[in-house]
Formats: structure tokens, C-alpha cells, sequence
């Protein structure tokens, strides 16, 4: 079942049509005056893994609330697979949401949790155990299966909110920081499994979370939202190369900002060179060396300017320290324009 | 054990109050008592738990109204309470006065001193006594788990009554003990709204040492009442020991 909704993708890739599961038209949500989403506009293709990433109170969460249907939109459209949604209750969509704080029943072990979404669809029983045999093999909580949510660590329990979800064959799965309480570890490993399972189940993933980093390795597109709005939409190279606004620059990796020409122009820090002799226009003082183990963060205050300057370079390149008179100069094609 | 003879007591170990007490006449008593204590529950129960959950879902404003409603009772003395229900259904009473002024009865309806009169009083007497339990237990519940729930395929009916219900349990266990506990020993209900008509224990203890002043019947009654009390609470509480267990833990 899986595997053909898989090769249906492909094939639908293959084809050059990029079909659209959801569709977000100029949708905007007020509470008591205060626009929290400006009109927005969004295109989610069928399959895909995209993250809506921004700061804390930017609106990716309502957002998706608005997708999962908890919300309803003040004004706008939104649509899954071609139909109107704005006003159907989450348990009429064929979605699932994995939440923030995985919001497990605490009165069910992990089996009876998984089943749930089975259960109140009417599922008989039969089909009910074999679905969650199978959504517990897949998220390795088969020897958990009568285990209380009490009883699990937090992966555990993330683990059982996702299966919960997937176990229903939701075309979307959304999901709302799912990885935020972990710790790093944890979460860079659930980052993998995750994308795994998204390539596995080929289920479209709307992923919101605030951790660029989490964003640019898992996401087949990302939205940068900021104050309700959209700054960027684009593959994590795109966004990571050709940021469009100095919000998304600074927001995805660190920047360095230099005026030019009446222009703001931005050069990402491991595009930055550092000469001893007299090479460009910027000339500084190294103030501060940072070993990061798999790179050197060099920070420089240029001469009759207030910004300081990061670099990085390879720790085995560095002969430089600090308090030198260096020069930086990078080339033209690794500047950013910022409009 | 004691017995008493002509109102004083007599220090000589007998069994002869313990038996009394298994006479019929005093196991039916128990029995009613009993029975009135369970439907008293129940209907209070049923009542509550509508109100309680009204009162998590509508704005503030309206929840310290409903809530202070509840608890205002509980300012006026308690006999003083169940005179004024005697006010009100008796056959002069506000309600046979208004019915008889609108034409729907002929002859004033016979409301006080009989069964369902008493468990009226009851219900109205511990009324807060579940709610206040329930209210506390709905307004902590996470709302967060009726999303899920509501995400995961579940109408709002199947919400409450897979989630909201089973999370909420602590709160009718905790009131359904307060008002069954407490409508087990009560006599002053039974007294002001049943009239001579319907005894229960807590009448006839009352009577023991009050009326026929036999100290030791009334204490070997009450022993037996306490006993069975505690007796009732601890069945009660291994049949939902399950169900409370689940509850403690929770995730983080």
C-alpha cells in the first residue's frame, strides 16, 4: 500500500506534474483585532517534505492549526485535494496532526493510542491490531505495546504520537514541533527516522518547527515566516544561497552584512577569505578565535567600521591569532544582494 | 459490650446490640438507607456533571456566577436550608400554589414526607459536594488531549466519552464518595422532608440516643454504620483503583 502510494509519486514526479494537496489562498486570521497571519498564499505539493520554519510568535503554528483545522481562517481559502476545508472539523479532514507536546492519552497503553483513530472510524478489530502491529514495527514500539504513556521517555513518547498518527494513512501529516522537548541527540536521530518514514509512507509532511537547522536537513522546501507573513519559500539551498530578505539571511545560518554601492550586500562566513597581506578593501583586527571542532570561528572588527566580522576557515589552515591585522576579500559571485 | 436498661448505662459485656442490629427491622432500615444513598449519588451526579462541565466551557464571568450559585447555599445554616424546601413543596407551598393558580392540578400535590421527597433534599444538600470535585477535575484536564482526539477522527460525542469521561473520573470518584458517605449518615433530610415516613439509620440512631435513650443500641448502630461506610469506600476504591492509577503518571 505504502510502496504503490510511493511509486504514484514517482510517477506522478516523472510526469512534470506537480500536483498540489493543499492550497492556501490569501488567508487571514485575526484574534480581537490582532492579525496574526497577513494574507498568505501557500501551494503544498502532494508528497513533499516541507517545513514552515520562523521565530516564536511569527504564526507558523496557527498556521497550522488553521490546516488541521482547530482554527478557522478569518477570511481566504484553504483547500485539500481540490475541496474547500475552511469549516470542517479536524475529524472530518484526512489529516493528522503530531503535537507539540504529543498529547497521548494517558489512560491507554501505546497499543489502545495507536488504535484510537482506527477505533472511532468504525475499523473492525482485526484490522485495527494488524494497522498498529504495523505502525509499532515501523517506529520500533512493538516490545512498548503495553506500556503506559507514564511509563515511556520522551522519544518513546514522540514515537507513539507519530504512529498514532500514521496509522490512520492521513494524506497529510502535519506536525508541530514534534522534536522541541528532546534533547540534542535524541533529536538529531528522530530527525533521520522521521525522514525516513516520510520517504518510506510517500504522506506529504507539513513540518513546523523554529530550528533552522532541523529545517535545512529534513525539508524538501522550507517557508520562512516572519510577523504573519511569508519572507521565502525554496529549497534549503536556495534559501541557504540566494536569501531573499536580510531577515531570512540572518534568521538561516550566520551573515555577514557590508554596505556597497548604496546596497546591502550579505557573504556567508565560510565565503569570507582572510589574507595577511594587502588583498581588497576591508582591513580589521582579529578579536577573538573560536574552535568549534570542525571549524574555526573567526571573529574580525574592521578598521572604521561598528560590525564585526565572522570567518570561518578549517582549524588545520588557521596560523592566525589574535589581535592581528588581517584583510578579507571574497568573490563577487557569493554576494547577496538584500533588497 | 453494654447494655442499658432505663436510660442508664449498665458496664456489662453483652452481644445482645450487636445482634439487634441484624434484627430485619434495623437491615431494612439499612437496606433503604442504603438505596436512597446510591439513587442520591446518582442523581447528583447526573446533575453535576453537566453544570461543572458548563462551567469550564463558558467565559469567566458566567464561571464565577455558576460557581458562586453552588457554594452560596452553603452561607445559610444547613436546617435552616431544609425548612425552606419544606416552604416551598409543602401542600400550601409555592409550587401547590402556582400549579393550583394555573389550572394544572385540582388538589394540592403531596410532595414532602415521602421517598422521592428526601432524596430531593438530599440532592439539593450535597449538590456542591459534586460538583466542586468534577469542576476541578474537568477545568485541569488537558485540552490538548481533546484536540488529539478530535484530530485523530473522534466527533466531539466520542471525545468525551473516550477522553473527556475517563480523564475526568478522579472528579466523580471524589464526589461521588462526599455524597454518598454523607447521605448514608444523614438524618436531618430524612427528618425535616420525609416526617415520620421514611426512617433511615441515621433517624434511628438519632432516636436511640435521643428519644429512646439507648445509648449502647445507638453506638453498636453506629459502629455498624461506620464500618459499613468504611466498608463501602474500600470496595469502592479497588473497583477504580485501575482507573485512578492510570491517571497519576501522565506525560510530561
Amino acid at each position: 500500500m505504502c510502496r504503490k502510494i510511493y511509486l504514484l509519486k514517482r510517477l506522478v514526479r516523472l510526469d512534470g506534474k506537480m500536483n498540489n494537496i493543499i492550497e492556501i489562498d490569501q488567508v487571514v486570521k485575526e484574534f480581537n483585532d490582532n492579525k496574526v497571519i497577513l494574507p498568505l498564499s501557500l501551494s503544498i505539493y502532494s508528497g513533499e517534505f516541507l517545513t514552515i520554519l520562523g521565530p516564536s510568535g511569527c504564526g507558523k503554528t496557527t498556521l497550522l492549526r488553521m490546516i488541521a483545522g482547530f482554527e478557522e481562517p478569518s477570511s481566504g481559502v484553504i483547500k485539500l485535494n481540490g475541496g474547500v476545508v475552511n469549516n470542517l472539523p479536524p475529524y472530518k479532514r484526512d489529516m493528522n496532526l503530531v503535537f507539540q507536546h504529543y498529547a497521548l492519552f494517558p489512560h491507554m497503553n501505546v497499543e489502545k493510542n495507536i488504535q484510537f483513530g482506527l477505533k472511532m472510524k468504525g475499523i473492525s478489530l482485526a484490522e485495527q491490531k494488524t494497522r498498529a502491529e504495523e505502525a509499532m514495527k515501523l517506529t520500533q514500539l512493538t516490545e512498548f505495546r503495553s506500556r503506559k504513556p507514564h511509563q515511556l521517555s520522551g522519544g518513546q513518547q514522540q514515537r507513539v504520537a507519530i504512529a498514532r498518527a500514521i496509522v490512520n494513512n492521513p494524506k497529510v501529516l502535519l506536525l508541530d514541533e514534534p522534536l522541541g522537548a528532546l534533547d540534542f541527540k535524541l533529536r538529531k536521530d528522530l530527525q533521520r527516522e522521521l525522514k525516513n518514514l516520510q520517504r518510506e509512507l510517500g504522506i506529504t509532511f507539513i513540518y513546523v518547527t523554529h530550528d533552522q537547522e532541523e529545517a535545512m536537513s529534513m525539508s524538501d522546501r522550507i517557508v520562512v515566516m516572519n510577523n504573519g507573513k511569508i519572507e521565502q519559500i525554496g529549497t534549503p539551498k536556495e534559501i541557504y544561497q540566494n536569501p531573499a530578505s536580510k531577515f531570512v539571511a540572518s534568521f538561516i545560518g550566520e551573515n555577514n552584512y557590508f554596505h556597497k554601492d548604496d546596497q546591502l550586500i550579505a557573504v556567508r562566513p565560510e565565503n569570507i577569505k582572510i589574507s595577511q597581506s594587502p588583498v581588497g578593501n576591508y582591513k580589521g583586527i582579529i578579536k577573538d578565535i573560536e574552535f568549534v571542532g570542525t571549524l574555526n570561528k573567526i571573529y574580525i572588527k574592521l578598521n572604521g567600521e561598528d560590525n564585526t566580522v565572522i570567518v570561518y576557515q578549517m582549524p588545520d589552515q588557521t596560523n592566525l591569532s589574535r589581535n592581528e591585522e588581517v584583510y578579507i576579500h571574497w568573490k563577487l559571485e557569493d554576494e547577496v544582494i538584500m533588497y | 459490650m453494654k447494655n442499658g436498661m432505663y436510660g442508664q448505662i449498665e458496664n456489662v459485656i453483652t452481644f445482645e446490640n450487636i445482634t439487634k442490629v441484624f434484627d430485619p427491622l434495623y437491615l431494612k432500615v439499612l437496606w433503604t438507607t442504603f438505596w436512597i444513598a446510591v439513587v442520591t449519588t446518582i442523581i447528583t451526579l447526573l446533575i453535576a456533571y453537566p453544570y461543572a462541565y458548563t462551567a469550564t466551557v463558558v467565559s469567566e464571568k458566567w464561571q464565577r456566577m455558576l460557581l458562586l450559585l453552588i457554594t452560596i447555599p452553603f452561607w445559610i445554616n444547613f436546617l435552616v436550608r431544609s425548612y425552606a424546601l419544606i416552604v416551598i413543596f409543602r401542600s400550601k407551598g409555592i409550587i401547590n400554589t402556582l400549579l393550583l393558580k394555573l389550572g394544572i392540578i385540582n388538589e394540592p400535590l403531596q410532595l414532602l414526607y415521602n421517598m422521592p421527597s428526601v432524596i430531593l433534599g438530599m440532592v439539593y444538600t450535597l449538590l456542591p459536594f459534586m460538583v466542586l470535585p468534577i469542576f476541578v477535575a474537568i477545568e485541569q484536564l488537558d485540552h490538548r488531549k481533546l484536540d488529539a482526539a478530535n484530530d485523530l477522527g473522534a466527533t466531539p460525542f466520542q471525545t468525551f466519552f473516550h477522553v473527556t469521561l475517563p480523564l475526568t473520573m478522579k472528579g466523580i470518584f471524589a464526589g461521588s464518595i462526599l455524597v454518598f458517605v454523607a447521605s448514608f449518615g444523614m438524618f436531618v433530610v430524612s427528618d425535616v422532608m420525609g416526617g415520620s415516613k421514611v426512617a433511615l439509620i441515621g433517624n434511628v440512631i438519632q432516636n436511640q440516643f435521643l428519644g429512646a435513650r439507648n445509648w449502647p443500641f445507638g453506638s453498636a448502630l453506629s459502629i455498624f454504620l461506620v464500618l459499613s461506610s468504611i466498608g463501602l469506600i474500600g470496595l469502592y476504591y479497588l473497583a477504580t483503583k485501575n482507573i485512578g492509577a492510570e491517571k497519576s503518571g501522565g506525560e510530561k
